[in-house]
């Protein structure tokens, strides 16, 4: 329980601290934003009724007034006003919402899939040049820039094969090239770790247990080496949001789809930074939300974590390490380990006895 | 000892066990260094090319990247290795030119992050205590903002424009510089050796110098390296979206921008360019990987 209300805390500071730093990059640095919008000689105001502007906005009370206002705007669901446009920012956003959210989820159900199928073809596949082939597919997705696969899609699809129609295509036709664009990025990060834990998984004891009872790869496969490997993964939820997040943006842009992305791409454009300051508060407490559940579940779903007292068991664990750590900081450690190969190093340079995962063990333990 | 210890890692640690088939006869030992010597080899021209490209760019191309030199929307040809864009500008002098947009921009964002990230990494690792339960506070703000709005928010503060996309592309990375810098610092901390450095008359500055840090930066560079890549496609995503360079300035992302209006068309004013951005990245994660000591498969 302890441990609930701990990480409870820890999210609520996280998102705190994180609203103060984008107050301050959006609202508070960037200058006057009602000498910004209204300031511009063409408009022909004179200073009384500038000043009466920033009355009528709130402008001109002391900054720490303004920043509380708008805490407590956030908190009850009125996110100021476009500077830009001059209309509600929460009515921009829940015009913006559906679209966007209708890709998110389709582009990682497709991303989940892709990844998936790479990480056992890569794993299980048979033969040594397909497993090759399928390991090489995460780097090179990760090396091709979002908007250049939305405009290669566009082209393959719609110009060359005429498959997708650029003009006038229904609402599901018009979702394909964009599901699959925002698909791949996510798909490689997802895959890597996926395979990275099945390589870990299968090298375990208890899968030579499980094989010299008698158990066919399929079995194994399904019953043990995914649903270990599956956990891992689980850290990367958070990451994953952050990713979808930023190819919403782009594809949305590429594609020329209304959506959250969209909105914040304008947003950027026009220098509307209420617009840009709720979209950024809005993910930012999604991700935070998003690690929280991991966290809490993490427990649930690894028995390994459960009793504190089997502490033996527990730590020769890849997964256990995480005990104390945050998803989203053991996502990101993760991704560096899988990338920069953190823990093999680190059995050497300690030039410790200790085999390489009881050293990696300590050293991720150590981080928090 | 200290030597010892940063080059072990570096030299030839063996990856996963399923990246390694076991050595088969000598044909295939002999296939097998071959084609590692040429995963090396390769991207390393790569990058090599592409530092050029940035440093002298006149050497490559006797174009202009932003004059007229001929018709509009040319297929590429012997005399326009890439094709015209839709103002008769030569493609290809205009890559090698934004070359250095791209790859200096990079320089900048990596070093933002590297500088900051591990300087953050170092002093909440080493000093511990309170500092460290405020710096790590702050390093979990900057992972909880996703990145791309992290670094939009930074552009717009800072302005549209190659520096300061560079810079904002480097916010996004100093948490992960931290993060990794502290959990080396950390781990290093503890071992015998600093404990005996300490123990025979070191200061703290003096052991973090000369033991700590030099023993948690090779993981550090190698993620640099990987970072490089990360920042060019960043960049350029930032320049397509239109928040970097101002055209004509032939950046990357731009260049495939202004050709998007012509994809039915001219399919090389996007295709060309994006095959040189993806070339180059790959090329990057790749040396990264080799960086480390790591078979990429």
């Amino acid at each position: 329980m302890s441990y609930v209300l701990r990480r409870v805390g820890q999210a609520v500071l996280v998102l705190a601290l994180a609203y103060t730093a984008a107050y301050l990059l959006l609202a508070a640095l960037p200058g006057d934003a009602v000498i910004a919008r209204y300031g511009s000689p063409e408009l022909g105001l004179t200073p009384e009724q500038i000043e009466a502007i920033r009355q009528s906005l709130g402008a001109d009370q002391p900054l720490i007034v303004q920043y509380v206002r708008s805490i407590a705007g956030f908190l009850t669901g009125d996110f100021g006003y476009s500077v830009a446009s001059g209309a509600a920012v929460s009515d921009l956003i829940v015009t913006a919402l559906p679209p966007t959210l209708t890709l998110a989820v389709l582009g990682l159900a497709l991303a989940v899939l892709l990844a998936v199928t790479i990480a056992f073809t890569a794993t299980y596949g048979a033969g040594r040049a397909l497993r090759r082939v399928f390991r090489g597919i995460p780097p090179l997705f990760v090396s091709l820039p979002v908007f250049w696969i939305g405009i290669i899609l566009i082209q393959i699809f719609s110009f060359r094969l005429g498959l997708v129609p650029v003009i006038g295509a229904n609402p599901v036709q018009a979702l394909i090239l964009p599901v699959i664009t925002l698909a791949i990025p996510i798909a490689a990060p997802l895959s890597q770790v996926l395979m990275r834990s099945i390589d870990e998984v299968r090298e375990q004891p208890f899968v030579a247990v499980v094989r010299a009872r008698g158990a066919g790869t399929s079995w194994l496969l399904w019953r043990n080496v995914a649903r270990n490997a599956l956990l891992p993964t689980l850290t990367m939820a958070g990451l994953l949001f952050g990713e979808l997040v930023g190819g919403a943006v782009v594809t949305e842009t590429v594609f020329a789809r209304a959506g959250i992305g969209q909105l914040t791409a304008q947003a950027v454009a026009n220098r509307d930074t209420p617009v840009l300051l709720a979209v950024v508060v809005i993910s930012t407490v999604a991700f935070v939300a998003i690690n929280l559940v991991v966290d809490l579940l993490y427990p649930v779903l690894d028995a390994r974590l459960r009793s504190p007292r089997r502490g033996r068991g527990a730590s020769s664990s890849p997964a256990a390490s995480g005990a104390a750590t945050a998803a989203a900081e053991r996502a990101v450690d993760e991704l560096v380990d899988a990338e920069v190969g953190v823990p093999a190093e680190v059995g050497r340079a300690a030039a410790s006895p200790a085999a390489s995962p009881a050293a990696s063990e300590a050293a991720r333990g150590g981080t928090r | 000892m200290t030597v010892l210890a940063t080059t072990a890692g570096l030299a030839g640690a063996p990856g996963p066990a399923p990246q390694h088939p076991a050595p088969a006869p000598d044909r295939g030992v002999r296939w097998g260094t071959l084609l590692s010597r040429a995963g090396f080899v390769l991207p390393a021209l790569v990058i090599i090319l592409a530092l050029l490209w940035a440093l002298f760019p006149g050497l490559f191309t006797g174009q202009s990247p932003t004059e007229t030199v001929a018709p509009a929307l040319q297929a590429p040809s012997a005399e326009h290795w890439f094709g015209t864009d839709a103002t008769g500008r030569d493609l290809y002098a205009r890559v090698v030119y934004g070359a250095s947009q791209s790859i200096v921009g990079a320089l900048v964002a990596v070093l933002v992050g590297l500088v900051v990230g591990t300087a953050i990494g170092l002093a909440a690792g080493a000093l511990g205590g309170a500092i460290d339960e405020v710096l790590m506070r702050v390093v979990d703000v900057l992972l909880a903002i996703p990145a791309l709005l992290l670094s939009l928010s930074v552009v717009i503060l800072l302005g549209f424009g190659t520096t300061s996309a560079a810079v904002a592309v480097g916010v996004t990375s100093i948490a992960v510089f931290a993060r990794l810098a502290r959990s080396r610092v950390v781990s290093v901390r503890v071992t015998d050796f600093v404990e005996a450095a300490y123990g025979s008359g070191g200061t703290f500055f003096g052991v973090l110098w000369r033991h700590i840090l030099p023993n948690s930066l090779t993981p550090v560079i190698a993620l640099a390296a990987l970072q490089f890549g990360s920042a060019i496609l960043q960049i350029s995503t930032l320049g397509f979206l239109g928040y970097g360079a101002p055209p004509p300035t032939p950046e990357w992302g731009l260049l495939i921008a202004e050709g998007r209006n012509y994809v039915a068309t001219a399919w090389w004013l996007t295709v060309l360019p994006g095959v040189i951005v993806v070339l180059v990245v790959l090329a990057t994660n790749r040396l990264s990987q080799a960086l480390r000591g790591g078979d990429a498969a």
